[in-house]
């Protein structure tokens, strides 16, 4: 627990003296900014989070990776897994401790989005109870994302190529399902809603407690963590 | 402390280590010495559970490294052999996450990691401490990784490399500091470099293509490596011929090589295994007349034998080579 706490408090301190995280973070807040002031934050409009919500959740699909790419991968081609795994820690440990520490760092980036919600509290009144669900629905949708991209970091010393790999696997579930719903035959298409990201968010951007979608993404997480250590455990066998 | 049996390693189709067997016993300072590519940095990871053997035991502190690998880990201090540290972290600042990763106690930590700078030498500059790791000198960042590796005071140290990319002054000091934790540690350390390793360590294990080619303190494998004995005498008072041939005479001589200048002749004597003529060369010297300067023995080196072993090896590997073309 000691060690699992140890190695997330690194990973969060590690993004406050990375540019990445800075710029990531930036861009992210611009692009969800400039989305709120253009389309939402408009005189006559309801005010409502729904269409902010459902901005943020797809520009995820881009920042995850870019924010998970460097915390397996780095390690690798730097050597320090070398150290890392020869301290008594389980690789479940360095797991959930890497999550850990970019889940606490996402935390602080959607906190930045809270700014938006002020504005809107004082031009209009906005729903508080679609807030509280939507900001719900951000946090396990980032978990379920950053796990993805924890994963794809344990596949290659390579930053780049895990930023891309995990966002090939993100835009599977978030946007080619989507496209399936729409226009894949009878089985397909159940099957795709079923697998489909944006469904279940945008419950909770509508403001709905959805428990199928607590399952989802707690489940996609549970999963990608743990095939992230099984990928750590495996590279001992090469 | 530990022991090794018939431990082999595949990286695919390459066989890095080749059914190795040794034991260190406690308090010992190991020397694994040998060429580029022997596996000597293969078995060291093996040992610190880095990674499993293809076949064969491997056991520290009579933990095996297999079953019990998270305590065979709490028994190790390892520094790798580029000694990865991250360097966006402050020195102070990585000490203590490794302190907390070796899972000692929050109240101890700050202890522990002064303790180690100091016998690291890394109290010294006042900011030493604040820097970060990135823009350390080698030298400076082989010091915090021997501190890393000494945190938890571990009764097994494997030190891959420890001297390798530091100045003479800095590869005396390491040295002593290796000597000095060998009183309270068992130290098993890597080198190419044989002199290194020959005044540090108390017994060697020179390996080379992932088989052990010789162990032992370093003072017996001299001995067994002395090969002939030959002796260098410089002498005047003869014809270069009548020297050699009243040389050759004497009994365990086996053969003669002269070089006359300045009419002095110079006469290396290579005798039986052995032999040392030196007293009879100089009886005869003085029975004679004749006028000797200089009269030494020469004894082969671990150098030679280690220079030796490395060239067996790449012998044995063009062969491998032309064999498999
Ligand atoms: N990860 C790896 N994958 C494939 N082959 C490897 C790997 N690591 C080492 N080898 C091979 O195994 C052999 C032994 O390597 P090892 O690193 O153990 O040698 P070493 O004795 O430490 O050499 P050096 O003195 O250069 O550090 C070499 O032939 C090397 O090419
Ligand atoms: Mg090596």
């Amino acid at each position: 627990m000691h060690q699992t706490l140890a190695v997330a408090r690194r990973e969060l301190a590690g993004y406050f003296y990375s540019p990445v995280a800075y710029v990531v973070g930036a861009l992210f807040l611009l692009a969800s900014g400039l989305w709120f002031f253009y389309r939402i934050f408009i005189p006559g409009n309801e005010a409502s989070l729904r269409p902010l919500f459902e901005a943020m959740a797809y520009i995820m699909v881009f920042a995850t990776p870019l924010l998970t790419m460097r915390l397996v991968s780095d390690e690798i081609r730097s050597g320090t897994i070398e150290t890392l795994m020869t301290s008594p820690v389980t690789d479940a440990a360095v797991v959930t401790g890497k999550f850990l520490g970019v889940m606490a760092f996402y935390l602080v980036l959607l906190a930045g989005t809270v700014v938006f919600l002020a504005i809107m509290a004082v031009y209009g009144q906005p729903d508080l109870g679609v807030a509280a669900t939507g900001y719900l629905g951000m946090v396990l949708l980032g978990a379920a994302y950053l796990s993805v991209g924890l994963f794809a970091s344990t596949l290659t010393p390579h930053q780049l190529v895990a930023a891309i790999v995990g966002t090939a696997i993100l835009a599977i579930f978030a946007i080619m399902m989507q496209v399936l719903v729409a226009n894949a035959g009878e089985p397909w298409n159940y099957l795709a809603a079923k697998l489909n990201a944006m469904t279940y968010f945008r419950d909770f951007s509508r403001g709905m407690f959805d428990t199928r979608g607590v399952v989802f993404f707690l489940t996609a997480t549970g999963l990608f963590l743990f095939l992230s250590v099984k990928t750590l455990e495996s590279r001992r066998w090469r | 402390m530990i022991e090794v049996e018939n431990l082999t390693k595949w990286y695919g189709p390459v066989c890095a280590v080749d059914n190795i067997s040794f034991r260190v016993e406690k308090g010992m300072i190991v020397g694994f010495l040998g060429p580029n590519g022997a596996g000597k940095s293969t078995t060291m990871k093996i040992l610190t559970c880095y990674m499993p053997a293809t076949s064969g035991r491997a056991s520290v502190a009579g933990y095996d490294v297999l079953s019990d690998s998270m305590n065979v880990r709490r028994n190790i201090g390892y520094m790798p052999e580029s000694v990865p540290l991250y360097p966006e972290m402050r020195v102070r600042e990585l000490l203590m996450f490794r302190a907390a990763l070796r899972d000692i106690p929050r109240r101890q930590r700050r202890s522990a990691v002064d303790r180690v700078a100091e016998r690291c030498w890394l109290s010294r500059p006042e900011d030493m401490m604040r820097r970060r790791v990135g823009e350390l000198s080698r030298g400076y960042r082989q010091r915090v990784g021997l501190a890393e590796v000494l945190l938890h005071n571990p009764p097994v140290l494997v030190l891959d490399e420890p001297t390798i990319g530091l100045d003479p002054a800095q590869i005396r000091a390491m040295r002593e500091l290796i000597r000095d934790l060998g009183a309270e540690h068992t130290v098993i350390l890597s080198s190419h470099i044989l002199a290194q390793v020959e005044q540090t360590c108390n017994h060697l294990i020179i390996i080379a293509s992932g088989r052990i080619a010789a162990a032992g303190a370093p003072a017996e494998l001299r001995q067994r490596v002395v090969g002939p004995s030959r002796i260098i005498a410089e002498l005047r008072g003869a014809e270069e011929a009548t020297l050699v041939e009243t040389i050759r005479a004497l009994p365990g001589v086996r053969d003669v090589q002269p070089s006359t200048s300045d009419g002095w002749t110079r006469l290396a004597v290579g005798g039986d295994q052995q032999v040392d003529l030196r007293t009879e060369v100089s009886a005869l010297a003085a029975a004679r007349g004749w006028q000797l300067r200089e009269l030494r023995r020469e004894v082969g080196s671990l150098e030679d034998f280690f220079v030796q072993i490395t060239y067996e090896q790449n012998v044995r590997w063009m062969e491998r080579m032309t064999k498999s073309a």
